[in-house]
């Protein structure tokens, strides 16, 4: 089963990619965009086959190693 | 003292730092490869920059998994002495060993270039060679050196007096433009509470003899060369 974990920077934490591209999209005259943050995805494919479980795997994953705690925070998603 | 060097694939300051170790300590550091488990006797374990595993999901994140980095945690939690330098220090926030993270730089802009450090305190095995309060020059090549922790580690860091060393101008003025990645509180570099492990991210190995354009990071070395 597929387990999506989305990570991205807290509140808070300054993030200047999100920024850069807000700026580029104002370049290209995209206006209106009042704020960008960046963060990224990251899928798993699991044997697990029980929701609950897949997704408990993933947010232990997601604590010890995908996300950074410290700056980031992360949320699982589970489908199939 | 004894001092090792840890080998991650892709990090690419290891022969500067084994020049900077040999030339105070007398004697080539001991090399220990990613996947060895026993820092074999080791009195200092210093981690060099780089990128390691090419900055995969974070910088020094993959690197902070590592067999031997059980070993650096064991060594850590004995008292032993660490130094992480540039993706060194992201290595060991990563893995918990010191508090807080390095973000891109606030501009984005990978820096290369030189900078000024003032050193918080002189009575570390660190920077007993310097005065308090003294600025050296050193050497910055890195693009996530923004050092950030929350407020409530920044107010402990400084309680407690673990700041090492922050940018500033050559007189040693806190100045926002010489904090050029945008570090919280102009923090370069910070100590584990027992002053037994030191973080930084500019590079001190990199002035350590004239022929190098200077020698401002040698007295890191020979303090800690007589510990």
């Amino acid at each position: 089963m597929k387990a999506t974990v989305t990570v991205m920077l807290k509140n808070g934490v300054l993030d200047p990619q999100g920024k850069a591209i807000a700026h580029a999209l104002g370049t290209l005259g995209f206006s209106g965009v009042q704020d960008v943050r960046a963060g990224k995805v990251i899928e798993l494919e699991l044997a697990e086959t029980d929701p609950g479980r897949a997704k408990a795997a993933a947010e232990e994953m997601a604590r010890k190693l995908l996300a950074n705690t410290v700056i980031e925070s992360f949320r699982v998603a589970v489908d199939g | 003292m004894k001092a090792g060097l840890i080998i991650f694939p892709g990090i690419n300051r290891e022969r500067d730092m084994a020049i900077a170790l040999q030339n105070s300590f007398g004697t080539a550091p001991k090399m220990l490869w990613h996947k060895d488990t026993d820092l074999g006797g080791l009195d200092l374990v210093v981690i060099p920059g780089g990128f390691s595993f090419g900055d995969y999901l974070r910088c020094g994140a993959m690197a902070a998994q590592s067999p031997i980095m059980r070993a650096v945690k064991d060594h850590a939690d004995r008292g032993g002495y660490i130094l992480g330098v540039c993706n060194g220090f992201q290595i060991l926030t990563e893995a918990g060993i010191l508090p807080g993270a390095l973000l891109r730089n606030a501009s984005l802009r990978f820096l290369s270039m030189d900078c000024h450090l003032r050193v918080e305190r002189a009575d570390t095995v660190f920077t007993n060679r310097y005065q308090t309060g003294q600025t050296f020059r050193a050497v910055m090549a890195h693009g996530d050196g923004n050092y950030f922790a929350d407020a409530t580690m920044l107010d402990k860091l400084e309680a407690e007096n673990l700041v090492a060393l922050r940018y500033a101008t050559r007189t040693g003025e806190i100045a926002a433009e010489a904090n050029r990645n945008g570090s919280a509180r102009a923090i370069a570099g910070i100590y584990s509470p027992n002053l037994r492990v030191l973080g930084l991210m500019p590079h001190p190995e990199d002035l350590v003899d004239p022929l190098m354009g200077g020698a401002d990071g040698k007295p890191l070395f020979d303090a800690l060369a007589a510990a």
